[in-house]
């Protein structure tokens, strides 16, 4: 190490402390000059520009996709809600169903009630009628049994029997 | 034995090409290295990303994490007027990091340990903030001297100064990372000889190059934080230089 170190020594043609040997300053800058500017035209056209695009996909992607889930999200839930109220208006409608059956079952039943009191009451009516009139018709033929049973009576007692007339007007007071 | 801690920053002409006025431009060793720089930075970042996948395998998030790092760094200092330097920021930050972290395989050169190479780094970085600065802003811009606030009795003490803290901006700059390099490395090959010249001393030597094997494993661990750290103080640096030619109101 100590023979190169003379060597390249030597060969500078002194020994001062390396970074201040001016003689290869030209060197430095040209050679720092090319390889800096062909860093940066390489960094600025290609690799900068290159992964920028990468970092841009990519976010646009995560957006993206956060967006899809988002709109996949509310189309569910709208689904959801939709089938809520299809559920509630189909339970709403078998609830009105129902009532409006069993209505209409009451109301027949009550029309039906009625329709046989009616003609149970129309049947009381004529029964009653008929019996009325029976009534009557046997009341009727009393007047006479009356009239004909005194006729009898009032024959046994004086011996004559009395004029039809006068037995009318008795049997009627 | 003899261990020269300095013959690792030694420039050697590997092949002479010309001779401008005087001055001989050698493709040497130094530029060999930038050039493995270029190499490496472009075949990180093209060679990676090829693919081009939605889904980053390791090395493609590597890139992306670096790509995002900066251009994040860049965007809290300047605001997005900043973001047209991002290629520039980029590419001075993977050259000073790769830089600093080739330069610590054993037996491999630091560009970054010649002061040259630093002073033209952050020369560039000067000039591109005067430049800048007055072109966006005109003659406005020299207002970056002028800190609002202050009353203007003190305005003829405080504006020479602002001045000067400018004008030192490139020497610290350089300085800082091209001494850090020089130090670390130093460091290290001072330790390394150490252990060699105890070994050299018979069997009690070697149980003493033990103590300054420890110290240079964890002088390296150090030094490659100092890789990376110095690398990031040279980036965001430029970062906040360059909020000064956007911006010049403090």
């Amino acid at each position: 190490m100590a023979a190169t170190n003379a060597t390249t020594e030597a060969a500078a043609g002194q020994s001062k402390f390396p970074p201040f040997q001016s003689e290869y300053y030209p060197s430095q800058l040209v050679w720092l000059v090319l390889t800096f500017v062909l860093l940066y035209a390489l960094m600025a056209r290609l690799a900068l520009p290159r992964i920028g695009a990468i970092l841009a996909e990519r976010s646009k992607r995560i957006a993206d996709d956060i967006a899809a889930a988002q709109r996949l999200k509310e189309r569910s839930d709208a689904a959801h809600a939709a089938y809520e109220k299809a559920l509630g208006d189909a339970r709403a409608r078998a609830q009105g169903i129902a009532n409006a059956t069993r209505e209409q079952q009451a109301a027949a039943a009550e029309e039906t009630n009625k329709r046989l009191e009616a003609k149970l009451h129309e049947r009381l009516a004529a029964a009653e009628q008929s019996i009325a009139a029976t009534r009557a018709a046997a009341m009727g033929n009393v007047g006479t049994i009356a009239a004909e049973g005194a006729a009898a009576i009032v024959e046994r007692l004086i011996g004559k029997a009395p004029a039809a007339a006068a037995l009318g007007k008795a049997g009627k007071s | 034995m003899h261990i020269d801690p300095i013959e690792q920053f030694q420039i050697k002409n590997l092949v002479p090409l010309v001779n401008i006025g005087g001055h001989q431009i050698a493709f040497t060793n130094s530029a060999a290295y930038m050039l493995i720089i270029v190499v490496l930075v472009s075949a990180l970042l093209i060679g990676t990303t090829a693919r081009r996948a939605v889904v980053p395998g390791r090395l493609q998030s590597i890139t992306e994490l670096s790509y995002e790092f900066m251009a994040t760094t860049l965007r809290n200092a300047t605001g997005t007027e900043g973001m047209k330097f991002f290629p520039f920021v980029f590419t001075l930050f993977m050259f000073v990091l790769f830089s600093n972290l080739i330069g610590l395989i054993p037996y491999s050169f630091t560009v970054t340990s010649q002061l040259i190479v630093t002073v033209i780094l952050a020369l560039l970085v000067f000039f591109i903030v005067v430049i800048y600065g007055f072109w966006k802003n005109g003659w406005r811009w020299v207002l970056l001297f002028v800190p609002k606030g202050v009353p203007v009795y003190f305005l003829p003490m405080i504006v020479p100064i602002e001045v000067l803290s400018f004008l030192t901006r490139p020497v610290s700059h350089s300085v800082r990372l091209f001494a850090n390099m020089l130090a670390g490395h130093i460091t290290l090959q001072v330790f390394a000889a150490f252990i060699i010249m105890l070994a050299g001393y018979g069997v009690l030597g070697w149980f003493g190059a033990v103590l300054p094997f420890f110290m240079v494993v964890i002088l390296f661990a150090l030094e490659l934080l100092v890789a990376v750290v110095q690398a990031y103080v040279f980036a965001i640096l430029t970062c906040i230089y360059l909020n000064d030619a956007i911006h010049p109101g403090h």
